[in-house]
């Protein structure tokens, strides 16, 4: 069985797309679609990469980063960030708290291939 | 602030009253005919000396040859010059400073527009300023601008996974045909609601007046009394400025909601009769009418033009009472100039101010004897009070409002007073240990 990738978004076409492209490479896919419960949802399925999106209903993908890396067991899990095209604070936030690395929407599909294999590379 | 306003053109237009010649009056202040003459063209500056000459041989007060509109006018003018001239230019290409006096009494109409173009700069710098806010703020415009960047999003991947990859099961294929069409038509949804969120209804506020300028504005017109507000209960604030635009509006309703109340605990028949009998000190007054200061303040402020406009004018003249309220920000919330006391259009007043020292010490009447700072100085008890409120009762944040009355004090220098200024920019005091910015004006002298 493939690695775990866990997708925290809530635009469905976009989890659909990403999920697809993730799929093809031999990826399992999941998807959360909350930022209030995203956290829980994260220690239940304990993937190996995080997909996470900057723009949550419930709450913001910054402070579901912030708890993740004050978690001992989780602080080195790693985090692909997505951010709004040229929106340079949110990137420079996202680094603050933490994030592995970042990618801003929209972007290619190679980018995200890429990005998630290299995390995943990177953590092993 | 203003140094001169104009003392030269007084002084000739006095001088051609009394029916006197240049070459007489010289000889009677002891100086030279042609000496006078360029005074009288404000090509010369006069020292204080002097101009107690001039003005005994010409039988007025010296404060009538040195005050006057003109000193908005120059205030202006000074402020073109600070914010306009950038750092560095040459000592050549700079406005002549020195020279600003001359220059309006030879072209008082380009003077004139020059100041009102200089205005003009400052709405439109705000305005920017007020847009650049929007876009970095406005909820709704951030809210349309994710739709369409998820929208695009999606149909970015969407396409690329139709376009790169041949071989899709057709069951896949259909879907993302499907949400190809979804977000498509989301995009374009979003689009149009972006393009007329931007473009209908807020045409009026790009040029416009800040609100609170408006409202100033119409105030200002109104002599600062508002005869519908006096007497019976106003009739419908909200009424009362229906050329104003809606945010003005609203800054005049609220404001004639509490003139009105202030008027009905102090009617003006009364407040003329105490006036009459023991003078503008509203201290005194609010003692005699058990009511609170701030009131006592507005009402005195809003005294009906028209009133003692004689040929000796008493402090209690309208045109000469000034008052400022401030927030607790120390931002000015309501500015009524007094003659000779120029008030910052916008921004904070000079820190000097008694207001000021009103908000560090809350529920504290403070009186100041004040001196404005130039060469055309005039004195004048500064009153400031600032009274907390509790709108949300015991626990909730106070709301702080300090209120500065400035009466013209035409008494005999007696005390030490305190120099203040207009705002720091244009003030010409160099040694001030409250100064926040540089002036542009150099050394006092």
């Amino acid at each position: 069985m493939g690695k775990h990738v866990l997708l925290i978004e809530d635009e469905p076409n976009i989890i659909e797309a990403i999920r697809f492209i993730l799929t093809r490479d031999g990826w399992r896919v999941s998807a959360h679609s909350d930022g209030a419960d995203a956290m829980a949802a994260i220690r239940g399925a304990r993937p190996d990469v995080v997909v996470l999106d900057v723009m949550l209903p419930g709450r913001s993908g910054f402070e579901v980063l912030q708890e993740l890396r004050a978690d001992p067991g989780m602080a080195a899990l790693p985090v692909l960030m997505l951010t709004a095209k040229g929106q340079d604070r949110d990137r420079e936030q996202a680094a603050r708290l933490g994030a592995t690395r970042f990618m801003t929407k929209p972007f290619a599909n190679t980018e995200i291939l890429d990005a998630v294999r290299s995390l995943a590379l990177g953590a092993a | 602030m203003p140094r001169q306003a104009l003392a030269g053109s007084r002084i000739r237009e006095r001088r051609t009253a009394a029916g006197l010649r240049q070459v007489d009056l010289a000889r009677r202040v002891g100086i030279s005919a042609s000496y006078l003459n360029l005074i009288e063209h404000n090509r010369r500056n006069v020292g204080a000396a002097l101009l107690r000459k001039i003005a005994e041989a010409l039988k007025v007060d010296p404060a009538a040859l040195t005050e006057g509109a003109g000193a908005t006018l120059l205030a202006g003018l000074r402020e073109a010059a600070t914010s306009t001239v950038a750092a560095g230019t040459p000592a050549h290409d700079a406005p002549e400073l020195d020279r600003i006096e001359e220059f309006v009494g030879r072209f008082p109409g380009w003077a004139g527009l020059l100041a009102r173009l200089q205005g003009r700069v400052g709405h439109l710098e705000r305005s920017v300023e007020m847009l650049g806010d929007r876009l970095a703020h406005d909820p709704t415009l951030s809210a349309a601008l994710h739709d369409i960047l998820s929208a695009v999003t999606a149909l970015r991947s969407t396409a690329a996974i139709l376009a790169e990859d041949g071989e899709i099961e057709p069951e896949w294929r259909a879907r993302f045909h499907a949400n190809l069409e979804d977000e498509s038509v989301r995009l374009a949804e979003g689009a149009g609601a972006l393009v007329s969120y931007l473009d209908t209804p807020r045409r009026r506020e790009l040029g416009a007046v800040p609100p609170q300028e408006a409202f100033e504005g119409w105030l200002e017109a109104r002599g600062y009394h508002l005869v519908d507000c006096e007497g019976a209960a106003c009739p419908d604030p909200e009424a009362l400025a229906p050329e104003l635009p809606a945010a003005a509006r609203r800054l005049a309703a609220t404001y004639a909601r509490r003139y009105s109340e202030d008027a009905a605990a102090l009617p003006m028949p009364e407040l003329l009769a105490a006036l009459a009998e023991v003078g503008p000190d509203p201290g005194i007054l609010a003692q005699r009418f058990g009511l609170p200061l701030p009131l006592v303040f507005r009402r005195l402020a809003a005294l009906p033009p028209g009133r003692g406009d004689g040929a000796e004018p008493d402090p209690g003249t309208p045109g000469r009472i000034g008052l400022v309220a401030c927030d607790g920000s120390g931002a000015l919330i309501f500015r009524k100039p007094a003659e000779g006391f120029v008030l910052p259009r916008f921004g904070s007043g000079c820190p000097l101010w008694p207001l000021y020292q009103a908000l560090a010490r809350p529920v504290t009447p403070i009186r100041v004897p004040l001196e404005t700072v130039g060469r055309g100085q005039r004195r004048f008890h500064g009153y400031a009070y600032c009274q907390p409120s509790y709108p949300g009762g015991f626990g909730s944040p106070p709301v702080v409002e300090a209120w500065m009355l400035i009466l013209p004090d035409d008494g005999p220098p007696t005390t030490p007073a305190q120099a203040v200024g207009s705002s720091c920019r244009i003030c010409a005091r160099s040694a001030c240990p409250a100064r926040r910015e540089p002036s542009i004006l150099g050394d006092e002298g």
